[in-house]
């Protein structure tokens, strides 16, 4: 079970993120984690958005590049050494993180964490097998 | 009496400096002094013979003048020369390798070539007596520096294809210097060479001279350097760059021109005056003309330069089209010397840049671009910082070349950036910017900002 997530190219220049944070706004999209990676010239603005499919083609038409990424939800339980476990899962399991990086606020006592890996559907069973649960897109409130 | 001495003192200094002054030194004095009369009779009786010479023994020129109805019986004098065809960067990409080559290869010793990589590259070949003479050129160009046998001369161009290093190096040996085959790079050991064996000259690019006198100073060895004079040239430089590097530096720093078609460093060169280079008119006729006609210009007019070479051998190039613009002037000059001389270059008639004394033609990063998937909508920013040039080519991002990983996007960056490197010869940093960002422009695109102050 993957979550779609919007990555768009950003050129490092004053008001690029603001631009599109006001795009999305003005057309009602929510926004449920935010994620920058970034050199000194340019970064990766990676969002995870109540209506994907509206906000991507808003964005497009606006001229920005992006590209659909499918990313796991990970249900990390909100305690000392939650996230460490699900990380020794997954480094025993041999399976390569390219990024992640955390949903805004926690449910029942468990954080989100985004996980981007090559097989996502590989990822998802070796966590339902060691007892970790994935989140699903309606849990975070995508349409 | 107090006031008389004062005087005395102050005129003895002065006179002394004017006695400095006043010694310009030359390699070949009874050649670079000659009056005018004898050196067109040189330049009339070369050319004819030149002329002679490369219709027997260049096919691809011979085309040329047959097709303009020109045979070397309608050139009798300078006065003629109008007559032949010009010979063009084109040419010399078309006739590569040997097409424009005039003498048998078991004559040829040596090839130089030029920066300019894929489809531009220039070669060029010497026979022993090219090579002589070119050396001579430089010699010249080293001796109105001030230079004499006693002088350690520290080559810092290039040297390899590049013609900088083998020409400075070449007329230092003629000068009988004591010569330093440094080439460029490594900082410390230019300097500590310089320091330890006392280098008086340094020839070199006059952006490198900068960065060399910022690093000098960087490390307090100001008190050590012993130079006096620098021989800078192969890319252009400003009046203001000349103050700052001889103040900086304590030298006088003199201006040198040439281009490894018609041999390399040392077809002109600047003297005492500092006020322009004398172009070596025993070996070229140098013309002004109209780079939109081909109309050959008056005396002081701005236009482009041409070149003949009525001396070489084995590459014997007729009206070539430098593309560089100046100005000639037949003005008396203080030195002693009477051949022309030529104003800094003042910029091109065609699309080429140089940057860091590499010749770059914003072709051949459209081609680097295309080949590595990129659009070919970009723009070159040409810039010089702390008196060293840089270029940066701003490239948009397309939704094939992007990517949600980071990793792969710079991955891809650093490719081009090698990709660029192997076919400029230099670091060109690349900006990857959003899409539709670089100006679209109604007519002939704006492919290149110069922001250098020249």
């Amino acid at each position: 079970m993957t979550i779609p997530q919007i990555s768009v190219f950003l050129e490092n220049k004053a008001g690029q993120l603001a631009d599109i944070t006001g795009i999305l706004s003005q057309n009602q999209v929510n926004m449920r984690a935010i994620n920058i990676a970034e050199t000194t010239d340019y970064g990766v603005l990676r969002l995870i958005v109540d209506d994907a499919a509206k906000a991507s083609s808003i964005l497009l038409e606006k001229g920005f590049i992006l590209t659909m990424t499918p990313v796991v939800g990970v249900a990390v339980p909100d305690t000392p050494g939650g996230l460490s476990k699900v990380l020794s899962v997954i480094s025993g399991a041999e399976i390569d993180v390219e990024y992640m990086y955390s949903v805004f606020g926690q449910k029942d006592g468990q954080a989100c964490m985004i996980f981007r890996v090559a097989d996502s559907d590989g990822l998802t069973a070796v966590l339902e097998q060691n007892g970790i649960g994935t989140i699903a897109g309606e849990d975070l409130g995508l349409h | 009496m107090v006031i008389s001495v004062i005087n005395i003192e102050k005129t003895d200094f002065s006179s002394v400096e004017e006695e400095m002054e006043k010694m310009e030194r030359y390699y070949q004095q009874d050649i670079e002094t000659a009056d005018r009369e004898q050196v067109l009779a040189w330049q009339n009786e070369r050319l004819v013979k030149q002329v002679r010479h490369v219709w027997d023994n260049v096919p691809y020129y011979r085309a040329k003048m047959e097709e303009k109805g020109v045979t070397p019986e309608d050139i009798q004098s300078v006065a003629d020369l109008h007559k032949l065809p010009f010979l063009t960067k084109d040419d010399l990409r078309e006739a590569y390798p040997y097409g424009l080559l005039a003498k048998p290869l078991k004559d040829c010793v040596r090839i130089q070539s030029t920066s300019g990589t894929t489809g531009r590259r220039v070669v060029a070949f010497y026979t022993q007596h090219d090579i002589d003479l070119w050396e001579d050129c430089c010699a010249r160009a080293i001796m109105a520096a001030g230079g004499t046998e006693e002088d350690v001369c520290h080559v810092s161009y290039g040297y390899g294809l590049f013609t900088g290093g083998p020409g400075l190096n070449g007329g230092s040996h003629k000068v009988g210097c004591l010569t330093l085959p440094m080439s460029s790079g490594n900082t410390d050991r230019q300097l500590q060479f310089m320091v330890d064996l006392g280098s008086t000259i340094l020839c070199c690019t006059p952006s490198y001279a900068a960065f060399l006198a910022e690093s000098i100073h960087e490390r307090g060895l100001q008190d050590q350097i012993k130079l006096k004079a620098g021989i800078f040239g192969a890319e252009a430089w400003s009046e203001e760059m000349r103050q700052d590097i001889q103040n900086k530096l304590r030298i006088r720093a003199y201006d040198i021109y040439g281009l490894t078609e018609t041999s390399g460093p040392g077809v002109a060169f600047e003297c005492s005056e500092q006020t322009g280079m004398h172009i070596n008119e025993d070996h070229f006729i140098a013309e002004i003309i109209d780079p939109d006609t081909g109309e050959v210009l008056p005396e002081g007019s701005k236009g482009e330069l041409v070149f003949t070479s009525i001396t070489k051998e084995a590459f014997p190039l007729l009206r070539y089209r430098t593309r560089d613009i100046c100005v000639l002037t037949r003005k008396k000059c203080s030195c002693g010397r009477t051949h022309v001389k030529m104003s800094k270059p003042m910029g091109r008639s065609d699309d080429m840049l140089i940057v860091k004394g590499v010749n770059v033609f914003p072709s051949q990063i459209e081609t680097v671009l295309l080949e590595q998937g990129y659009p070919a909508n970009y723009q070159i920013i040409v810039d010089r910082v702390n008196n060293s040039d840089t270029i940066e080519v701003m490239v948009e991002m397309t939704p094939e070349n992007f990517s949600d990983n980071l990793g792969k996007i710079t991955a891809m960056e650093k490719s081009l950036v090698s990709a660029l490197k192997a076919m400029l010869g230099i670091y060109a940093k690349v900006r990857l910017v959003a899409p539709k960002s670089i100006t679209r422009s109604e007519g002939k695109a704006v492919r290149v900002i110069d922001k250098r102050k020249i």
